[in-house]
């Protein structure tokens, strides 16, 4: 066996940003800002700026102590096998000793740049990811990503208290619409990839209670969620145009679980599955762009003189 | 002759570890970068406010 001081490097540079998870980081970064966009009050752009970069550290830091730990599940899945450490091109102790100090790092930043509320709850978010969802719900549980999925439900609150230094009322509606949005966006991946998730002995929820059940609980779910991405508008921080995209696009999405209810064999159940996963990314994105469209257009309108 | 015995890396090693250094090179300057400009952002206009 090659001794451990023998081992010679072949990670690059992209291999480090990869373990950053980069397109889980910038739904973050999306989300974060629009929580930032909502806080009242004024806000230096300079200061958000640095607090979004802050929050996206730390999402990338969790991202990486998610792959250290999860590096034996990822090596039999096919979707993951290709990540650094699976493929043997950064080690576990790598990772680790590149998330920690990304992880302190961003909370020390949060916590100078912004306040204590804001980087206390980004590291609650980090410990969440990394040790409560990675090391024991996942492993654990078919409500594992259910639970879990308050980890990616924070970064709407860590932006408004980045900003407010308070939690207030839009940014708990905020991280309810995206912890309501986890189980059908995730399940409709497990049901695609059950086969995976159970070479891996991940007891996600198709693999534990069945597929039928499964495709009940999606449903339920997004007949929950449709009615909830209303409460910005109701609660007065969301607009008619964020009401219209959140009935429409809303719409879209019960057709979208409703198709996955129905088409339980074949080809077709695996077409609706990926078609709820899809749109399900695209629901979200243009709730959220809704709200920081609404948020912005009105100090651009005064910039342009145009009101 | 040279007899020293040790790790000698190929050439594809050397490209990696070139380009990791390169990147950690990159990070640490931008980091100066920013720790600068949220100084200078936090501190406002109370920056010019020094008897000069």
């Amino acid at each position: 066996m090659t001794p451990a001081f023998a081992r010679v490097s072949l990670a690059e540079p992209g291999d480090y940003f990869a373990l950053m998870k980069p397109r889980v980081m910038s739904l973050v970064v999306f989300t974060a800002l629009t929580g930032l966009a909502i806080a009242p009050g004024p806000i230096n752009p300079v200061l958000a700026l640095a607090s979004l970069l802050a929050i996206a550290v730390g999402a990338g830091a969790s991202g990486a102590f998610n792959m250290a730990a999860d590096a034996d599940i990822d090596a039999v899945m096919a979707r993951t096998r290709n990540r650094p450490i699976p493929a043997g091109r950064v080690t576990r102790e790598e990772a680790l000793a590149f998330a920690t100090p990304l992880a302190i790092g961003s909370v020390a930043v949060l916590g100078v740049v912004a306040n204590w509320l804001a980087a206390g709850l980004l590291a609650f978010t980090i410990f969440f990811y990394a040790v409560i969802y990675t090391q024991w719900l996942k492993r654990s549980t078919p409500q594992n990503i259910v639970i879990g999925g308050a980890a990616g439900a924070f970064p709407p609150m860590i932006g408004e208290a980045a900003m407010s230094g308070h939690i207030g009322a839009a940014g708990i509606v905020l991280f309810l619409i995206i912890f309501l949005w986890t189980p059908p966006h995730f399940w409709a991946l497990a049901l695609v990839k059950s086969d995976d998730y159970a070479r891996a002995g991940v007891p996600m929820m198709p693999n534990v209670a069945g597929e039928a059940s499964t495709r009940a609980q999606i449903l339920l779910y997004t007949l929950v969620l449709v009615p909830f991405a209303l409460a910005p508008y109701e609660l007065g921080f969301a607009g008619l145009s964020y009401l219209a995209v959140a009935l429409v696009s809303g719409l879209g999405m019960i057709w979208c679980a409703w198709r996955v209810y129905r088409d339980r064999d074949g080809e077709a159940a695996r077409k609706s599955a990926w078609r709820l996963f899809g749109f399900s990314i695209v629901y979200l994105f243009l709730l959220f762009a809704a709200l920081l469209a609404e948020q912005l257009a009105a100090p651009t309108m005064r910039l342009l003189g145009l009101a | 002759m040279d007899d020293r015995k040790g790790i000698v890396l190929t050439d594809e090693e050397k490209r990696r570890r070139r380009a990791r250094s390169i990147a950690i090179g990159l990070f640490l300057g931008a980091l100066c970068l920013f720790f600068y400009i949220i100084t200078i952002a936090k501190l406002g206009p109370g920056v010019l406010n020094r008897a000069l």
